[in-house]
């Protein structure tokens, strides 16, 4: 029995093991001489832990008793943070070898965070659920404050520190009270005690913390306040995969609370999410306008955009939950072109990232720019770009669950968004002439970018099939 | 040929491709290349769409040359034309190589340029011919990419305002429409475009928030559709983005954007407003029609007092259009024949018009009024042409204006005398601008110390100038070349309303008793 169980979750267990030998290989040898290297492995370590979930077997299987699934949801998930995440840590090595903070812990910490991860999207109960997400919460604080002599770096790991806390707390709270109602953590339990009817009030304020807890790890509003100041303050590369992997994660998570336990009362926490999803979507779209810090601009963004993702769970359907994914692995995509586009802006070798500097990037870096330009048009949501198809499933999954007011709210947000979207496009195409920026050769940037721009043009074509995996997935998830 | 739209809509974009990967430097001759990939592409596109015109069949009014294919989520690839798309496609590929000619001195990211209007060619084809809503959603947005771009770079010195005013707005406008193509794919189960135009959307009054809608869910649905058409169309009062756009864009660029993207609204009234929603049509109708009459004397007099060429220019078309919203909400044979006609016909003058103003801009760099006077003197073959259109724009009979005008007028008479005779009156107010821009621009004598130098057209010119005098003429004095084509498919939309809304009436009245 329990080597079964073992076999189901010995991916996380064989991340855990190659992040922990190479933690111990690395202190005894060549200490931060290897962090190069690592960087690299531990990308091909995921890549290769992506194929391997990836193109493995199907079906739903349960381990632990109920504590853990595997099942066509979670490898959806899993895929998707595994494949950011190696992207993300080739994209940064060149940026962070150069600025001398490319330390060996650095690709190792985003392995733990990742397994963490990969126990969120995967929790089948309370305490899994909590394991997962310390894991890649303390892993996450870490690494935003890798940065030890610069004061912004330190003080945005210190702020991610404290909120995060609260919000953990917070959790814990809701998690407590949900096991002292419901009399069980596990998920399966949960969703029996709470039955179809009207929740008992104790387990509805469970709920809610839990909701508020997790709200905060995606960076909803009103629990957002963090982001733009993590965004901000962390090292470029370090942000990159803060928009991307565990904005997934928490995503996944939420996902599996709302329905594995609490499928039974739709009713209850759909309004919370809607309310939610709406707040994120207009304080992302009006909040951003004012930002002259390409960096924060992102931050405000991506919390539009999980408005927008929460707009697919708020439906409460299994073709929300299918919305909702496909928005997701359509925003990672864009975020990790956009990203890969941020880290190349340097002057003198420093990095820049004032949106002004971009005056007439056009002139010098057409590709680049024209790049560029797919992808911002794209997280506006402009046809025929893929960050559109990601839109129009989530307005009709809102639409189909009676939430036509949250569809009409978000494409109107979609335009204020737009606005600061088109404000980039206005710097590099319609700018000043001025002082370029270095004129970067990094090959590996160019190819993401490049490459994100590819998929956010020809996915119109059939959005490389992820429709059909998506819908495997939340039907694994919702039944 | 099965895929013959397709291909006609998809070689620029080939072409455009092309100029994007081989394309290389800035050079002069790198320039060259570039033109003349832009004008022969267009120009195959103009060849291979007249294989559509001459295999069309105007008798059937079903849709033809229909391609589909399985797209995502249920929604298709599917592209068709009848008799009112099949004449927009045309005025599209007509217009596309002479706004390239007219292209022919842009010094400035030359390659780039060409691109965006091959990639615009294909949008606006796409929009006229999708017969998916969610594609006819895309080309239809998309559009507003390269536009964006086309005014914001090679526009003039305020065109950062007037490009996000262009964008913003009309994007904000077609938001709506998606929620409402949403509602609809959700109600009928499918976004296939001839078969929602069978679909009766339901149509029982109920109350949101307190407030009685009459026509229910057909009303909502038109209003959203509206707020997107009425700003491309653009219509009193949401027509303010177009002066702004029209004067910073750089000349092809107010060609397009006057003689073919304007008409997106006015074909999305007829292919979605009337058949999918006859019912918040009718409701409603009443109100298009005062808002039509409104625009058409409100925007003739704004039109008076404006003190640049291109500003004027578009404020008479913001009147015109009102001559086509109009003819299309009285849903009478003559009146939407007459919009139709009058989009087409607009499409032609206010083109050549907004040439007009390049000709003379590309030399002195200027669009205001009063740096003009006394042209005739030194450039009289100018004069003839200007003199031309600005007639034609009046709508004297004998050319295409005038019949496009006195059909919806005439629709508008049958339906409600105080549309009509409001209406009636901006062909006066019309004739007093036009003919006071003229009199300021081109007579008198020339005083100027500019203007003692200023050279007559090229023959480059004079030859873009050809096909459109040329369809001017044609067109005034032979309308049924046009109306013949569309007469059948107008027939049957009108059938199918009148048979909506009776039908309608008779429930109404059956529920009374």
């Amino acid at each position: 029995m329990i080597s079964a169980d073992l076999t189901i979750v010995l991916p996380e267990i064989l991340l855990a093991i190659y992040a922990m030998v190479a933690l111990v290989g690395a202190v005894y040898t060549g200490k931060d001489g290897l962090a190069g290297l690592l960087t690299w492995v531990t990308s091909l370590v995921f890549v290769l832990m992506a194929a391997w979930i990836g193109l493995g077997e199907g079906g739903t299987q349960t381990a632990f008793n109920g504590m853990y699934n595997d099942d066509a949801f979670s490898r959806f998930a899993k895929v998707t943070i595994l494949l950011s995440a190696a992207a993300v840590l080739v994209m940064g090595q060149d940026y962070m070898s150069r600025r001398g903070i490319l330390r060996f812990e650095y690709p190792l910490l985003v392995a733990l965070a990742v397994v963490g991860m990969m126990v969120m999207v995967s929790a089948g109960d309370l305490m899994a659920l909590y394991m997962g997400l310390e894991l890649q919460s303390l892993s996450l604080y870490v690494v935003a404050s890798l940065r030890r002599d610069s004061v912004r770096s330190t003080e945005a790991g210190m702020k991610y520190f404290v909120l995060g806390a609260l919000s953990s707390g917070l959790l814990l709270y809701g998690s407590s009270l949900v096991y002292g109602f419901a009399g069980t953590t596990n998920f399966a339990g949960i969703i029996e005690a709470v039955g179809t009817g009207s929740t008992p009030l104790g387990l509805l304020f469970g709920l809610v913390f839990i909701v508020s807890g997790l709200a905060f790890k995606v960076s909803a509003v009103p629990f957002h306040m963090w982001t733009p100041d993590v965004y901000e303050g962390a090292p470029t590369p370090i942000t990159a995969f803060f928009a991307t992997a565990p904005k997934m994660a928490a995503m996944g998570l939420f996902a599996r609370v709302v329905h594995d336990a609490f499928g039974g009362v739709v009713g209850d926490w759909q309004q919370i999410v809607a309310l939610l999803s709406v707040l994120s979507m207009y304080l992302g779209a009006v909040a951003a306008i004012g930002q002259r810090d390409i960096k924060r601009l992102m931050a405000y963004s991506s919390i539009a955009h999980m408005g927008f993702a929460l707009m697919g769970l708020a439906a409460g359907t299994a073709f929300g939950v299918q919305a909702m994914l496909i928005y997701m692995a359509i925003y990672v995509t864009m975020n990790v072109g956009t990203f890969a586009f941020i880290l190349s802006m340097e002057k003198d070798g420093m990095p820049v990232s004032k949106i002004d500097a971009l005056n007439m990037y056009a002139k010098r870096e057409p590709g680049k720019a024209l790049a560029m330009l797919i992808l911002l048009f794209s997280l506006a949501g402009v046809p025929p770009l893929v960050g559109f198809f990601g839109k129009f499933y989530v307005l009709r999954a809102a639409y189909d669950a009676g939430l036509a007011w949250l569809a009409v709210a978000g494409v109107i947000a979609s335009v204020i968004g737009a606005f600061y979207y088109l404000r980039l496009v206005y710097f590099m195409y319609f700018g000043e002439e001025q002082e370029s920026l270095d004129k970067n050769r990094s090959p590996v940037l160019g190819a993401f970018l490049m490459g994100s721009a590819a998929v956010m043009l020809f996915g119109v074509i059939n959005l490389f099939g992820i429709e059909t995996l998506a819908q495997v997935a939340a039907a694994a998830l919702v039944n | 040929m099965d895929n013959l739209l397709s291909i006609v809509t998809f070689v620029p974009l080939l072409g455009a491709a092309v100029l994007l990967v081989f394309a290389r430097g800035d050079d002069a001759s790198a320039q060259r290349n570039a033109k003349w990939v832009a004008l022969i592409t267009t120009s195959a596109v103009f060849l291979l769409s007249l294989f559509i015109l001459a295999e069309f069949d105007p008798d059937n009014t079903g849709m033809q040359f229909v391609e589909e294919r399985e797209w995502l989520l249920g929604l298709q690839y599917k592209m068709g034309v009848d008799g009112i798309s099949v004449l927009f496609v045309m005025l599209t590929t007509f217009m596309m190589p002479l706004t390239i000619a007219a292209s022919w001195d842009v010094k400035h990211r030359v390659k780039e340029y060409m691109i965006a209007f091959l990639l615009l060619e294909t949008l606006m084809l796409g929009v006229f011919m999708a017969l998916d809503l969610v594609l006819f959603y895309l080309f239809f947005e998309a559009g507003l990419i390269p536009m964006f771009l086309i005014i914001g770079i090679w526009g003039g010195k305020n065109r950062i305002y007037a490009s996000f005013k262009f964008f913003l707005y009309t994007f904000l406008g077609s938001v709506l429409m998606l929620v409402a193509m949403v509602a609809m794919f959700a109600d009928a189960g499918t976004t296939d475009i001839p078969t929602l135009m069978n679909h009766t959307f339901a149509s029982e009054s109920f109350s949101i928030l307190g407030v009685h809608i009459v026509g229910g869910l057909q009303t909502l649905l038109f209003l959203a559709f509206f707020a997107s058409f009425a700003v491309k169309m653009p219509m009193w009062p949401v027509h303010t983005w177009l002066p702004d756009a029209h004067v910073q864009a750089p000349t092809a660029g107010s060609v397009v954007l006057a003689a073919i993207l304007l008409k997106m609204g006015g074909y999305g009234f007829l292919r979605f407003s009337l058949p999918m929603f006859p019912i918040g049509s009718e409701v409603l109708s009443d109100l298009v029609l005062w808002m039509s009459a409104i625009a058409i004397v409100y925007t003739s007099l704004v039109a008076l007092v404006q003190e640049d060429m291109k500003k004027l220019i578009a404020y008479s078309s913001v009147a015109h259009m009102g001559y086509v919203t109009m003819g299309i909400f009285v849903v009478n044979q003559q009146g939407i024949d007459g919009a139709i006609f009058q989009m087409l016909s607009h499409g032609f003058i206010s083109g050549a018009l907004f040439l007009c103003v390049g000709v003379i801009y590309d030399r002195m760099h200027t669009r205001e009024i009063d740096a003009y006077g006394g042209l005739v003197n030194r450039m009289p073959a100018y004069a003839l042409i200007f003199m031309f259109f600005t007639m034609a724009n009046v709508g004297l009979p004998g050319t295409s204006g005038f019949v496009g005008e006195f059909l919806t007028l005439m629709g508008a008479f049958q339906k409600n005398t105080w549309i009509a005779a409001i209406a009636t009156s901006g062909v006066i107010f019309s004739a007093a601008y036009a003919l006071w821009l003229y009199r300021r621009v081109v007579m008198g004598d020339l005083i100027k110390e500019s203007l003692k130098t200023i050279k007559d057209m090229t023959v480059r010119e004079k030859w873009i100038f050809a096909p459109l005098v040329a369809m001017t003429l044609i067109l005034g004095v032979y309308p049924s070349l046009i109306t013949d084509i569309i007469g059948p498919s107008v027939e049957a939309l009108i059938q199918n309303y009148d048979t909506a809304v009776a039908h309608m009436a008779d429930a109404t009245h059956a529920a009374d008793h």
